[in-house]
């Protein structure tokens, strides 16, 4: 294998078109994400909001963008990674097409790199040096994943939801107390001011590593129906608000404590766009001081979907398994690679 | 016709669903609507059940469509965040709903563009915690004479009533 240094990863599972250098897998050039910048002014047209239209017609001017802000080109390019699985089989198209036609043209290696893997390195993207094993929690709109990391490539899922995602019932919980989209931040906000004991919702999946937030949801939907005033009263929206995030949040806690415990981890790895709440943060930073463990938060760029990540987890599979054939295609239900569910 | 039945605990909900989809035929299409919390992925919890698929149901919300194979493949889709029948359609499944069967969970939005010949589900909140109104609207003959043949055995798990 020649000495590879930049790569150029691709990332359009979900809604997020991205794209970014990342050097060595640990240097982070430039990492664009459609939704933080506006393209809309400065490339025009009319960007859709999810679908696989909208990558399409985002990918060229997010890698555009990309080369622009790290000041590099595609000759400069040592090899192209890709988001390959698992998410939406249009979308991932756009960006494993992409991927190899740029492999192609600029004569360098493709990689595919499994979405959930790519996660794990948003981790040693903030510290290579981890310490292992770590156990990271992979809270998004999409997935919830409690994963015991033994070593690049060797993971083991400890714990996964067998419902709905917790980025998923903080957003829909949002919609039931009227608050607009994306609802995970308008929860955390509201939950500042209200009292997280105001409602005793359930903690579920006690004595499991699994998570269930289905009836935590069902809960306050008919709780609501129950107290309809809640939703007009001074502080009511504010007391659900907080009483469903502490419910949330321990079911987070108990079940991350719980594995930490099991596999001995050095550190406490919290990623994905949940991540990003207020409440759970200071929940394992508490959690990590209480037990003498580390706390590695990701900072918000990291948390929700980023191409950054993808190129780390591409410079390294690289590493390790060479390059993905061009004839290899998507995988849009694929699992964490190396893993035993 | 119409089949209404109640549902006194999330498991009975996807005993309906597995009833249901013990006889799905290829192009199956069902149409699940009724509020956050109603129930709505349990029933397909049943419905995959019913279609051999072991692998554990979860939520489609964020990733919208989830495929599963069992003895037929089954697509679970939800609709729920969808803004434009024109991101249904970008979805691209069409080409693949003649060899699978599809249930649209959030379905009221892209109706038009769904098969005529499909199942309508509705599931409503009753009067205590645990009780659903489940509402069964066949639309074409072939559900209709499946629901027909299917009521006796639903009439097994909960009380069935039958409405013109």
């Amino acid at each position: 294998m020649p000495t590879l240094k930049a790569v150029l990863g691709l990332e359009t599972s979900c809604d997020e078109t991205a794209a970014a250098l990342v050097d060595e897998g640990r240097i982070v050039r430039a990492s664009v994400v459609s939704s933080q910048i506006d393209l809309h002014a400065r490339y025009g047209g009319v960007v859709p909001e999810i679908a696989s239209r909208a990558h399409l017609e985002l990918i060229g001017p997010v890698v555009a963008e990309a080369f622009e802000s790290a000041g590099s080109t595609l000759n400069a390019v040592d090899a192209v990674a890709a988001c390959s699985g698992p998410g939406l089989a249009g979308a991932l198209l756009v960006g494993v097409t992409a991927a190899k036609a740029l492999a192609l043209v600029a004569g360098v290696p493709y990689v595919g790199v499994n979405h959930l893997e790519a996660h794990l390195y948003g981790a040693w993207l903030q510290n290579p040096d981890l310490k292992l094993p770590v156990v990271m929690l992979l809270v998004s709109g999409g997935h919830t994943l409690l994963v015991a990391v033994d070593g690049r490539g060797k993971y083991r899922v400890l714990g996964e939801t067998v419902d709905d995602a917790a980025g998923e019932a903080f957003d829909k919980v949002a919609r039931l107390l009227g608050f607009g989209y994306p609802g995970g931040p308008e929860v955390d906000r509201h939950a500042r001011i209200g009292s997280p004991t105001a409602v005793d919702f359930p903690r579920a999946m006690r004595g499991s590593l699994n998570f269930s937030f289905a009836g935590l949801k069902t809960a306050v939907a008919l709780h609501l129906r129950e107290h309809p005033e809640v939703l007009t009263s001074e502080f009511g929206v504010d007391d659900i608000a907080a009483s469903f995030q502490a419910a949330a949040v321990d079911q987070l806690r108990e079940k991350l404590a719980a594995a930490a415990d099991m596999v001995n981890a050095t550190t406490l790895v919290l990623g994905g766009g949940v991540a990003a709440n207020s409440a759970l943060r200071s929940s394992v930073v508490e959690l990590a001081e209480t037990t003498g463990r580390d706390a590695l938060l990701a900072p918000l760029e990291l948390c929700t979907d980023n191409a950054a990540m993808i190129a780390a987890a591409g410079w390294w599979r690289l590493q390790s398994d060479g390059p993905t054939p061009l004839s290899a295609g998507i995988d849009p239900s694929a699992r964490l690679p190396g893993s035993t569910p | 016709m119409e089949l209404s039945l109640i549902s006194g605990a999330p498991l009975t909900t996807q005993a309906v669903g597995q009833v249901l989809s013990e006889q799905a035929e290829l192009g199956d299409v069902v149409i699940l609507t009724g509020d956050l919390g109603a129930g709505k992925t349990e029933f397909v919890k049943g419905y995959a059940l019913g279609l051999g698929i072991s692998e554990s149901v979860v939520s489609p919300t964020f990733t919208i469509v989830h495929e599963y194979f069992g003895r037929e493949a089954l697509n679970h889709v939800d609709a729920y965040r969808l803004e434009s029948v024109q991101e249904y359609l970008d979805l691209g499944l069409e080409e693949r709903m003649d060899s699978s069967v599809t249930v649209v969970e959030w379905g009221e939005l892209v109706r038009s563009e769904l098969s005529p010949n499909r199942l309508e589900v509705v599931i409503e909140f009753g009067v205590k915690d645990d009780a659903r109104i489940i509402t069964l609207r066949p639309m074409g003959d072939s559900w209709l004479d499946r629901l027909t043949a299917l009521a006796p055995v639903l009439a097994v798990i909960t009380p069935v009533e039958e409405r013109e």
